[in-house]
């Protein structure tokens, strides 16, 4: 088994007296697509945050290829290799798909700029499906293309680790069967991808394995098929009734 | 360089030789109204330069002003006057990167309101100063330069503003600036180092701000706080900005031209209800025009554009 591109151990973020995220450990391997899953509110975006740096832990250490990132701001983190979407879309308003997906290719640790940046902008609009919109603003474009458009953005900067918080919520099926079909093809260039997510077709067919986290502490890890089957997650999910 | 961009480039030269021009067949009421117009396109341009994009609306305009005004005051007789200038501007960017480093972790109206506290604090400290330490208010601003040669001055200094902003708007500065100023989270994880960027830019607009001050320092004989860090100077400034329009380089000239004449006029004819007049101007451009002059341009070429489209 390879060493672990991402290892977490001990993580603890608090929010006054709420305990987000409590002692949390966990490893993503190269090349691996990992779940973390979870019910509302049980401290999976947190536990994103604090990896891209948007957050800082209290306590816990976070390592890239054995790097520490848990001192680093949001931008070194970023230009260690850690690129991510987030749970409400963030595109750049005011500029078009193309400047967006220049915008994730300029600042990285291997930045393109220019005429080589021109040209890796449009083979990654194509690559999410968005090459006939390059020049559209972002504010003309449906929910799932601000989607695309997002994951365009973080895939332009060559990540090492790609953070997905919820990528597939709130598509229709059709959009869904694409999103899972593109994640995928990311999975086939050798891509690692942490993926925070509730859709459970998704979690199937995508994750080599999950964490499932409840409460901020992590409750369950394994398959998607033997977390599911979980008492303990069932429990989480449905409440003791059904378990 | 295609030939439009030539076109261009041609055109705006033969402006600026122009442009050079107006000392020569102006009288002196109209070359003060000239040196109004271009010293303001300089401040108005130097503020869009960091505020345009990244959307921080400082205040702090006539605190860099004044200190430029202040420092030929101190220094004017002392110094030869290209050395002036140049300690005028290195102050002006020492002072700003210290502001800048303090401040712009702040955001929103907190930074507004920042600013707008350092410009006074900038003037009480002056004013402390001079009352205890050099025991008298005003200062006298002697020095050997001509109306005409503070007019080539402020078109110059404006010719550098401009090239400057062009050549940041094609940068990796510029593009940084613009994701900033749309969402500073996304900045931050696409690996820009925000607080550099944006103290970066600070700097340079408060350095233009500042060389401003000091070749207007002459046009005054006798200044003192109150004149050199007049906060009127920093609103008079963000309304310009924002009637011309702060999202293209050029926009706040549109602003700049028209405002300096009703100012005048207003000054003339309304001498006691200036600051109200400028208020409701100020209400009126930001509820009216949002996106200043050049935006309504760029909006209604847009729907002709598709006016045309929708016939063809």
């Amino acid at each position: 088994m390879s060493a672990a591109l991402l290892s977490i151990s001990g993580l603890t973020r608090r929010f006054g007296g709420l305990v987000a995220v409590d002692s949390v450990a966990l490893e993503v391997r190269p090349g691996e697509i990992v779940g973390l899953l979870g019910p509302n509110g049980s401290g999976k975006t947190t536990v994103l945050n604090l990896i891209s740096g948007a957050l800082k832990s209290d306590t816990g250490s976070i390592q890239l290829r054995g790097r520490p990132l848990e001192k680093l701001p949001a931008f070194r983190i970023a230009r260690e290799g850690v690129a991510r979407t987030f749970q409400l879309v963030r595109v750049l308003g005011s500029m078009t798909c193309k400047e967006n997906v220049i915008a994730g290719l300029a600042f990285g640790a291997k930045s393109r700029w220019g005429r080589e940046a021109d040209l890796a902008a449009h083979e990654l609009l194509a690559r999410v499906g968005l090459v006939t919109r390059a020049h559209v603003m972002t504010s003309e474009l449906t929910y799932i293309d601000q989607k695309r458009l997002e994951l365009a953005r973080a895939l332009a900067m060559q990540p090492e680790l790609l953070l997905l918080d919820e990528w597939l919520a709130g598509l229709n099926p059709t959009e869904l069967r694409d999103g899972i079909e593109l994640i995928r093809s990311l999975r086939a260039e050798g891509r690692t991808i942490l993926m925070v997510e509730h859709v459970m077709d998704a979690i199937r067919s995508l994750c080599d394995r999950c964490y499932v986290m409840n409460a901020g502490k992590k409750i369950a890890e394994g398959t998607p098929k033997e977390v599911l089957a979980d008492p303990e997650v069932i429990r989480a999910y449905l409440g003791d009734a059904d378990a | 360089m295609s030939a439009r961009n030539l076109a261009i480039s041609a055109a705006l030269v033969v402006a600026v030789a122009l442009l050079a021009l107006v000392p020569s067949v102006t009288n002196g009421y109209q070359l003060s109204l000239a040196i109004n117009i271009v010293s303001y396109t300089v401040l108005a341009t130097a503020w869009t330069l960091f505020s345009g994009p990244t959307r921080y609306v400082s205040l702090a305009t006539v605190a860099f002003f004044g200190i430029g005004a202040y420092t030929v005051a101190v220094l004017g007789e002392e110094l030869a006057w290209p050395l002036v200038l140049l300690i005028a501007f290195v102050i002006g960017f020492v002072l700003s990167l210290l502001v800048g480093l303090s401040t712009l972790r702040l955001s929103g109206v907190y930074f507004v309101i920042f600013t707008f506290g350092l410009a006074e604090l900038v003037r009480q400290l002056v004013t402390w100063y001079e009352v205890n330490i050099t025991r008298t208010l005003g200062r006298y601003v002697f020095v050997d330069i001509t109306t005409s040669q503070i007019y080539w001055q402020l078109l110059a200094l404006a010719v550098i503003v401009f090239i400057s902003g062009w050549l940041i708007q094609r940068s990796k500065l510029g593009l940084a600036l613009r994701v900033i100023g749309d969402d500073e989270a996304v900045a931050r994880h696409v690996g820009i180092n925000t607080t550099l960027a944006k103290v970066v830019l600070f700097a340079f607009s408060a350095s233009f701000m500042t060389l401003a001050g000091a070749i207007m320092a002459p046009r005054w004989t006798y200044i003192d706080p109150a004149i050199a860090f007049n906060p009127v100077v920093s609103f008079q400034v963000l309304i310009m900005a924002l009637l011309g329009g702060v999202h293209r380089l050029y926009g706040p000239i549109f602003g700049v031209i028209p405002l300096v004449m009703l100012f005048e006029i207003l000054l003339a004819k309304f001498p006691n209800h200036f600051s109200i007049m400028v208020g409701i101007a100020f209400l009126l451009i930001v509820y009216a025009i949002p996106r200043g002059i050049v935006g309504l341009i760029e909006g209604a070429q847009l729907s002709l554009n598709r006016m045309k489209g929708a016939k063809a």
